[in-house]
């Protein structure tokens, strides 16, 4: 109870507030951009957080990222192009509705439905964070290879596109992780001489490449027009938005856990959840003929699931280390920067902590409807700010930022290196989201492997000497198997099909 | 640029075996079979084995592509105009002269900046970052001095007065040194 009101008073200080206020600006601005994703905005705050205390660098990346994912909706429902790949799945339907003039109750459901969504995910958070927490605590290094391994395996399988090159890609981002000093017998590898490379290659500048500077390089390879905003009146948002929530709160309920389940699985984030959700909801709808014609369902169900996702992607990352998703993925990088390894000994040693995310969360995701209401009703202004003015700015922004990690140009390599990477593998289909999973996950891998190793005097089968690393063994075994097993049997059953046939 | 996935595959391929190649020479722990040369093996092999799988897959494609486009080229186009035909697909940007060179000046200034930041110092060479990109993407020359100013002093502002980060003065330390 105790930790619970400092909670309160860590994030009620008037400097968190503030913090949380621009936040809530920067993401708000930068999710109503095409081209701009969350993911980016987040990224690009990394430097901030990097000079500020725990609580008010979450509060920053947690408001920027929920206003960012909701702001995402607003260039979707006018222009027809998603502000973030999250909006991606339902932008087509809330065009349509735009297009029969209803923009207003477009906008108007994404936002409440934002909120509640992450309302939702914030209660599932707070409520499976820390009794996992308790159960997390007895793990031991067996089970921690076991728990990233998993990360790792659901991170490949989740990913778009195909699984082959979600494994290259995972593959790519495990080797980054091993350059550097080795972690069992101080052996430099990869470095080539390089003292700065002896550190390894610290993430955060290459995540701002990843995430930033490949995003500049595809905004200047592909053509780009400014759009025209259409000519209609958005002032009454939240005119018949009770009625319509109301009506379809089964549906809220439904996108709110599936974005939420989405969330937790590593790997899987708001865009997934929303992509899941959309179909869930036209697959069980009673008019699914009506979807895709500016109906309002498919909105209610994938706007309550991304912004929901958000929140279930912290709960492994809080309890196990293990990113829910590259967002998270880039809060794991802060959390250790700031000396503050994330596991279920943070919910015993400083539960305030803990709890102030929580809160952090609930606040965040209730100051949506008043800002994003002002930032819907600003949407037109904002929709006009020329792109290409942004990106050179973005561009420095960058550069600035790589280098105040260790105050060297290295960063700036660093960042230039995986931006170009990044790009290369997302024109070819290669998905970044398990690199960045194994950069961060590639040393606790190898560190829990080593030191199992030793504790099992190098029997393998150490690995499966307790009941719940048994269990997660099994499971990652099976992850593997199962689709290999699938194939096979398919190939055959068709060939009989085929022989049965003449 | 679209490559097909053969070509991915080889050069994944060729880079794997010199992950490997480069482990031998770790050195292993005494009385240990483990040592810091595993994983990168493991995922040198890993990854030589989805380099050769994804060969396999490339050239399938490329007999397929092939086929499909001597038989029915035109469909084939308008059907999917994202298929890949051939071995490499250069992006339209390459075969457009001044969108190449823009992007070939983002990789360019960065590494100029890298080599010279030291000498030359942030401001200048942000102020010429800037106007040189915004310039290109089409920004009128008055504005884009004015925003590429306006952009650096922000910059320096912000992280080098409220964040502290030692940005380098470079030729301008007399004056802000």
């Amino acid at each position: 109870m105790e930790a619970i009101f400092l909670a309160f008073s860590l994030v009620l200080d008037p400097s968190v507030l503030g913090v949380m206020f621009l936040s809530a600006v920067f993401g708000l601005f930068v999710g109503s951009i095409p081209g701009l994703t969350a993911t980016m905005a987040a990224a690009l705050l990394i430097p901030f957080t990097f000079f500020m205390d725990p609580v008010p660098a979450i509060a920053a990346i947690v408001t920027t990222v929920a206003m960012a994912i909701f702001a995402g909706d607003i260039p979707g429902a006018l222009l027809r192009i998603p502000g973030t790949p999250a909006s991606a799945a339902y932008c087509d339907e809330a065009y349509a509705l735009t297009r029969k003039g209803k923009a207003e109750t477009a906008l108007g459901v994404s936002l409440v439905c934002s909120a509640i969504g992450g309302v939702l995910g914030s209660a599932v958070l707070a409520l499976t964070a820390p009794s996992l927490a308790e159960f997390a605590i007895k793990f031991s290094s067996f089970e921690y290879f076991w728990l990233a391994c998993l990360g790792l395996s659901c991170a490949v399988i989740v990913s778009t596109g195909s699984t082959l090159k979600g494994l290259v890609s995972l593959l790519i981002g495990l080797f980054i992780a091993t350059i550097g000093i080795d972690v069992t017998a101080g052996h430099p590898r990869f470095t080539f001489g390089n003292v700065e490379m002896m550190g390894g290659i610290s993430f955060i500048p290459a995540m701002i490449g990843m995430f930033a500077i490949s995003e500049v390089l595809r905004f200047i390879a592909a053509p780009n027009a400014q759009h025209s905003v259409p000519q209609q009146a958005i002032k009454h948002v939240f005119r018949g938005i009770g009625g319509i929530i109301s009506k379809y709160k089964l549906n809220v309920a439904r996108g709110g856990v599936i974005g939420a389940v989405v969330g937790i699985l590593p790997g899987a984030g708001a865009d997934i959840a929303a992509w899941i959700a959309y179909a869930m909801s036209k697959r069980f709808s009673k008019e699914s003929s009506k979807f895709g014609t500016g109906h309002v369902e498919g909105l209610v169900d994938a706007g309550t699931a991304n912004n929901a996702g958000l929140a279930g992607a912290w709960v492994p990352a809080l309890v196990f280390g293990i990113p829910g998703d590259s967002i998270t993925a880039i809060v794991i990088g802060v959390l250790y920067m700031k000396g503050m390894n994330p596991g279920p000994t943070v919910f015993m040693n400083q539960p305030e902590l803990i709890h102030a995310v929580f809160i952090v969360f609930f606040l965040a995701n209730l100051a949506l409807i008043p800002l994003g209401f002002i930032a819907i009703r600003l949407s037109r202004t904002i929709l006009l700010v020329p792109r290409h003015v942004l990106i050179p700015i973005i561009l420095m922004f960058c550069v600035v930022g790589a280098f105040a990690i260790n105050n060297t140009v290295f960063g700036i390599s660093v960042m230039l290196f995986m931006g170009v990477m990044a790009y290369i593998m997302e024109e070819n289909g290669f998905p970044v989201a398990p690199t960045i999973l194994g950069i961060v996950l590639g040393t606790m891998l190898e560190q829990n492997f080593m030191s199992s190793m030793i504790k099992a005097d190098g029997e393998f089968s150490g690995f499966f000497s307790r009941p719940i690393a048994a269990t997660l063994g099994v499971l990652v075994i099976a992850i593997w198997v199962l689709p290999l097993i699938k194939m096979v049997f398919r190939a055959v059953l068709s060939r009989r099909v085929q022989q049965t046939k003449p | 640029m679209r490559l097909n996935d053969a070509i991915s595959g080889v050069v994944l391929f060729i880079f794997a075996l010199a992950v490997i190649a480069y482990s031998t020479t770790f050195p292993s722990l005494h009385g240990q079979a483990y040592g810091p040369s595993l994983f990168p093996t493991v995922i040198g092999s890993c990854l030589a084995l989805c380099g050769l799988i994804l060969v396999g897959r490339g050239i399938r494609a490329h007999r397929h592509d092939n086929q499909t486009t001597t038989s029915a080229p035109q469909e084939q186009e308008q059907e999917n105009p994202k298929d890949l035909h051939g071995w490499v697909q250069w992006g339209d940007w390459v075969s457009d002269g001044s969108r190449l060179t823009t992007m070939l000046l983002v990789p360019g200034l960065l590494i100029a900046y890298i080599v010279l930041s030291d000498i030359v110092g942030f401001i200048l060479l942000s102020i010429i970052i800037m106007t040189v990109l915004l310039y290109r993407l089409g920004t009128p020359l008055l504005s884009t001095l004015l925003i590429a100013v306006a952009g650096t002093v922000l910059l320096q502002l912000l992280f080098a007065k409220v964040l502290l980060v030692p940005l380098p003065p470079g030729l301008l330390l007399p004056w802000i040194g």
